[in-house]
């Protein structure tokens, strides 16, 4: 089960990472973007963060999507139209509820995958965000499925998330502000991808 | 990293305020969220005019808000798109009755950026279109990438669009206008130095010395390709050259669709430039670039203009749509008719741009 509580700190872990991450994920999109990714991310979460306090009471669906709009509002470029868009699909799975089986939760990944394929039109291979979390989101759902239980299942998701990540370093970027660079994108790693998985990694933190 | 700055994090806050105290008479700034809209309020029966990017392109885009040019203007963070939240407010501070008609540069954050802020004035019963300007030929194709990027002709559009407005466009025909004249504008830009921004303290890409970067966009990102610095005529006409003979550009770009109700791509062809087109030309400075070694390129423009048998019949040359303190230049070449030449020379009043008044 996953608890609200959870989700919480989930939000809180990610804005630790985030934060510790700064740099590192601003120098990734230096190499092949316009060096703001992790100060996008960053200023974000820093206000996700601000705000947890006054979402404890709160449904999970409630939670998910006053991170969206807030993500939505602060962040800017493309990752916040696209992280925001995840949260706000997720959150419409989750309206009401104050825990979520595991089942609800794979609906949720899912859910917010959609909305940010959606948004974004990029496809796995493209090197953004997508090649994280669309792997992690079908390794989660196919452990679910099998009945393995929500930390475990999390835990093989960043696994797969983490070897798909390294996956980006030789891709050609397709889509985003990368794409203009064509052959250069190849040897970097994508930020955006990074920060998914480091979101993830937060994730598989709080429920364990 | 030397700057004329106090803390990094305060520096949109504190420019837009000196913006604010330099021109009451001609913009006013909200401050939470940012946006700046025209000192006299909403321009009643007229279509807003609105745009918005990252910041450190002064004096696009809030310089250009005023009589016959934008009416309001969105800055983000320093090369990051501004949000919806912004820019939807803006809408609802701008709107004068006749809708919003958004000006948006190409690329993936202020496309998503704006397309959610349209959704969400569109809620609250504004009428408002999209019109996304991709004029950087440098990059060649739509499929691989996000597509050409939203440069030099932004400023022109904004200009004539403005001054279409203030004539009484409805927003279909200014939509149209806008549309026409990015498929009819191509640019291209080079950098002899990076440029640091100041949240992160330190060049965005290295550069040798005697080395130069040819097709870079506006946020210190690495362009298409690095070479030796040659001379600026060498530099000037290999730019205005490969704006002159790039082939047709076709690409899919999304607008609203009012009978549908949602958004549709439009196909969109940009027809090459041809004998005896006459011209806007726009040769900018990325920030650092002195206005004498504009005038520089400007010879050679010309002279490779004159060639090819394009009339030059109007140009713009300084810096107006910059990247902090990048060194380097941007040329635009945008083919007019007499009417878009009249809107060209009419009346515009902002901070950054003023003439006929
Ligand atoms: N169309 C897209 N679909 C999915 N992810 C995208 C898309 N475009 C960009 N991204 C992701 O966004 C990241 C860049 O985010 P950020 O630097 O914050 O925005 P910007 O590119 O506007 O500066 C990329 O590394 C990539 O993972
Ligand atoms: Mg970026």
């Amino acid at each position: 089960m996953l608890k609200k509580e959870h989700v919480i700190s989930w939000l809180s872990e990610s804005f630790s990472v985030l934060e510790e991450n700064r740099q590192y994920l601003t120098q990734l999109d230096t190499a092949i973007g316009d060096a703001d990714h992790g100060n996008n991310m960053y200023r974000g979460f820093k206000k996700v963060n601000e705000q947890l306090p006054a979402l404890e009471g709160k449904d999970i669906g409630a939670v998910l999507k006053a991170v969206a709009m807030t993500l939505i509002s602060t962040v800017g470029g493309a990752s916040g139209p696209l992280y925001g868009t995840f949260f706000l699909q997720a959150a419409t799975k989750c309206t009401g509820k104050d825990e979520l089986t595991p089942q609800e939760v794979s609906v949720m990944f899912k859910a917010g995958l959609q909305g940010v394929k959606m948004r974004g039109k990029a496809q796995p291979g493209d090197k953004t965000m997508i090649d994280v979390l669309e792997p992690a989101t079908t390794t989660l759902s196919e452990l679910v499925e099998k009945g393995e239980p929500l930390d475990i299942a999390i835990k093989e998701a960043v696994s797969v998330a983490m070897e798909k990540l390294k996956e980006t370093i030789p891709m050609i970027a397709k889509k985003g502000r990368a794409s203009y660079l064509g052959e250069r994108s190849k040897g970097h790693q994508d930020p955006g991808a990074t920060s998914s998985m480091f979101i993830l990694e937060a994730f598989s933190k709080a429920i364990s | 990293m030397k700057k004329l700055i106090n803390n990094p994090d305060d520096i949109i806050k504190e420019q837009l305020e000196g913006m604010q105290a330099a021109h009451p008479d001609l913009i006013k700034v909200n401050f939470e969220p940012y946006y700046i809209t025209r000192a006299g309020g909403p321009v009643k029966g007229k279509v807003a005019l609105i745009s918005g990017g990252g910041s450190g392109h002064e004096p696009m885009h809030g310089g250009f808000v005023g009589h016959g040019m934008l009416h309001a203007a969105c800055p983000g963070e320093v090369f990051t798109s501004p949000t919806p939240d912004q820019m939807h407010l803006a809408a609802k501070a701008a709107d004068g009755g006749a809708g919003v008609l958004n000006i948006v540069k190409n690329y993936t954050g202020d496309v998503m950026n704006f397309e959610m802020a349209a959704e969400l004035a569109m809620a609250d019963g504004i009428k408002v279109q999209n019109i996304v300007i991709d004029d950087d030929i440098a990059v060649k194709d739509s499929l691989y990438t996000a597509g050409r990027r939203g440069v030099g002709s932004t400023v022109l559009i904004e200009k004539i669009c403005g001054a279409a407005s203030e004539e009484g466009y409805d927003l279909q025909s200014l939509s149209a206008l806008c549309r026409t004249l990015n498929q009819n504008g191509r640019s291209m830009g080079m950098a002899l130095t990076s440029c640091i921004t100041p949240a992160n303290g330190s060049p965005s890409f290295d550069i040798g010395d005697d080395e130069m970067e040819i097709g870079i966009g506006i946020h210190g990102e690495p362009g298409i390709q690095r070479e030796k610095i040659k001379t600026v005529d060498e530099i000037a006409e290999m730019m205005t050259v490969s704006i002159l003979e790039d082939a047709a550009y076709s690409r899919a770009l999304k607008e609203w669709d009012f009978e549908k109700n949602e958004w549709v791509e439009r196909e969109i062809v940009d027809e090459p430039f041809k004998k005896g087109d006459k011209v806007i030309a726009f040769v900018n400075s990325m920030g650092g670039t002195p206005v004498s070694e504009l005038y520089g390129v400007y010879r050679k423009v010309a002279q490779v203009t004159e060639k090819f048998g394009v009339k030059i019949v109007r140009n713009l040359i300084g810096p107006y749509i910059t990247a902090l303190e990048m060194q380097g230049c941007s040329i635009t070449l945008m083919k007019v008719d007499d009417s878009m030449i009249k809107l060209w020379d009419a009346p515009v009043k902002t901070p950054g741009l003023r003439w006929g008044v």
